[in-house]
């Protein structure tokens, strides 16, 4: 009922209050309302930076080692997009690099990290020029030579014709296509800066026996 | 490491390399030894890109790669080799202050290339020096030449591990090797193209720089606690120890009280009587900085560099203490480093504060972790 469960109308802990370091009857610290400030004023301020002459020139020298590395070849920047509009402030922030190109030694590295040479060129064009020439070649002898054997039966020549015909403009489509493939690729890898030696022509897993338009590598951009 | 330390390295490559570097140097960093087709899938960069970013990682010395025995190869980040980079200011002046402009430039143009064999280093810092000259001299090669083999001598340049010779089968990858005794042996060169040191590459050794600022710590501190002339003594202990001496000994090779007689620098004429007076002096401070291990030529010397070391890293944790929280909170860190673990209650009777203030001054010490419960 009434001031049940209170101890008689007087306020107790629910632990020994000894047990914090409290004695019986000292005054308890003010309660807290609001969270503590983020930044409460210090008493002890902390001590001044070490300055002097050896600090600064050591300052100057890391503010160019900074400035140097960012021109270097060593600076791999995502390239950002193209802009539509040529901006004013491009004539006057530097963009050459001090260094033009690096080339690893390559004998020092692992082989994997070494470039493959990009073989979709020559290999899709010879092997489609092969592969597509001998088949058309061989179709249209096919073809004279059923007309010649068969000369009633023109209809069916002419579909065959126009079968190998489409065939024909396929393939030239097909070794087009990679064709663009190729040079937009080249086009990137030249932009990085960086110019890697033409070593011996490796053989590459992908290219044996694979699809003239699947790229071998996802480039991002 | 840290979480903060690999966020530190990751600002660190991205500062000096770019986003890319940063991305595989971060991953690298965070999941330890991967092959190059985790690295490609787990950044999300090109295999190109991945290609590029691992060449200048191992080109700065910031990676390594190794061939386990499951084959193929794998890639490893050195952390704190890429921590290192915030030090670089630091060496590019020590350079300057032991040989001048000429090896300050060598000293940069190394750590701006990772490596470089030694004709590149030399005709890249000579062309630069005679930029900065008037009236139309040049800097000759052979003066920086001469600068870049004394950087040899005293260790501050190293050479890279060499290929060995090609063996029939190439494996995927290089096993680099170096025998020690020709790391710091410089080839003859010509510097006339085209250049005869084709494939011996030099990097800057940091071990050497350490161990050099390690002694400059040390010269230092006995000036302030003694004076000018036992920290020069203290100096010629050190430079005649420099290349004798292992950089993680805990004390320098005895030397005998003659030879550091002889080996002092010309401007100082104290008398043997005078030196010998000093180092008895150094032997018996508390601090222990020196040591003598012996009597015969006239004392057997050495600098103790474990405990010199440790006092000046207490010394420093003290300091700290003092600033933050007060000279009375750091009488009581100075009783617990000295006596390990204390009660509360001993804590309030041997640095004779009173118990309400010791509990609060150990709370606040207890809130930031400068001490601990157990």
């Amino acid at each position: 009922m009434a001031g049940s469960g209170r101890g008689r109308g007087r306020a107790a802990f629910t632990f020994n209050i000894e047990a914090i370091g409290f004695s019986k009857g000292a005054s308890l610290p003010d309660a807290v309302c609001k969270p503590p400030p983020p930044f409460p004023s210090t008493d002890n301020k902390p001590v001044p930076l070490k300055t002097g002459e050896d600090e600064d020139y050591m300052l100057a020298l890391k503010q160019d080692f900074r400035g140097t590395m960012k021109k270097m070849p060593y600076f791999l920047a995502v390239e950002e997009e193209r802009e539509a509009i040529e901006r004013y402030s491009k004539k006057y922030q530097s963009r050459e690099k001090e260094h033009a190109a690096w080339t690893p030694d390559w004998r020092r590295l692992p082989r994997e990290m070494k470039p493959r040479k990009k073989m979709k060129k020559a290999s899709v064009k010879p092997r489609k020029a092969k592969s597509s020439d001998p088949k058309s070649n061989l179709d249209v002898l096919k073809k004279i030579e059923e007309l010649e054997k068969k000369d009633d039966e023109e209809e069916k020549s002419e579909d065959e014709k126009d079968k190998t015909k489409d065939k024909e403009g396929e393939d030239d489509d097909e070794a087009e296509e990679p064709e663009e493939y190729d040079e937009e690729e080249h086009e990137e890898v030249l932009f990085f800066g960086f110019l890697f030696t033409a070593g011996q022509i490796a053989v590459i897993e992908l290219c044996v026996g694979c699809q003239p338009n699947v790229p071998s590598f996802s480039e991002a951009e | 490491m840290t979480q903060a330390e690999i966020k530190l390295c990751s600002l660190l490559l991205r500062e000096h390399f770019g986003e890319i570097v940063e991305r595989v140097g971060a991953l690298l960093v965070r999941a330890g030894a991967q092959p190059l087709r985790m690295l490609v899938g787990d950044t999300g960069l090109s295999l190109e890109q991945v290609k590029k970013a691992l060449c200048v990682l191992l080109q700065h010395n910031l990676a390594t790669f190794q061939l386990p025995k499951r084959g193929g190869v794998e890639y490893e980040a050195r952390a704190e080799r890429v921590l290192r980079i915030l030090r670089y200011p630091r060496y590019i002046y020590a350079a300057k202050t032991l040989y001048g402009d000429t090896g300050e430039l060598l000293v940069e143009e190394l750590l701006l290339n990772g490596k470089m064999t030694m004709s590149a280093a030399v005709r890249k810092v000579a062309d630069r020096l005679t930029e900065t000259m008037e009236d139309g001299r040049t800097m000759e090669y052979a003066d920086v030449s001469s600068t870049f083999v004394r950087l040899a001598d005293t260790h501050l340049v190293q050479r890279c591990p060499l290929l060995p010779n090609p063996p029939r089968v190439p494996p995927p990858a290089p096993t680099l090797v170096l025998d020690e005794k020709e790391m710091y042996t410089v080839p003859r060169l010509n510097l006339t193209p085209p250049p005869e040191d084709d494939g011996i590459y030099w990097q800057v050794n940091l071990e050497r720089f350490h161990q050099h600022f390690r002694d400059q710590a040390i010269v230092s501190a006995v000036a302030n606690r003694m004076d000018q002339t036992s920290s020069e003594i203290v100096r010629t202990m050190l430079r005649m120890s420099e290349v004798t001496t292992a950089s993680g000994a805990p004390y320098t090779q005895p030397l005998s009280s003659n030879e550091i007689f002889r080996s002092l620098p010309a401007g100082y004429n104290i008398s043997k009587q005078v030196l010998d007076q000093y180092l008895t002096l150094l032997a018996d401070d508390p601090l222990e900085f020196v040591g003598k291990s012996g009597d015969s030529g006239g004392g057997m010397y050495t600098v103790n560099l474990h405990k010199a070391l440790t006092s000046l890293a207490t010394a420093t944790l003290e300091s700290i203490v003092e600033e933050r929280f007060g000279s009375r909170c750091a009488r009581i860190f100075r009783l617990l480093l000295r006596k390990k673990h204390l009660e509360q209650k001993q804590v309030e009777d041997f640095a004779m504060i009173p118990a309400k203030e010791a509990k609060e001054m150990l709370y606040r010490m207890l809130s930031e972790n400068f001490v601990a419960l157990q």
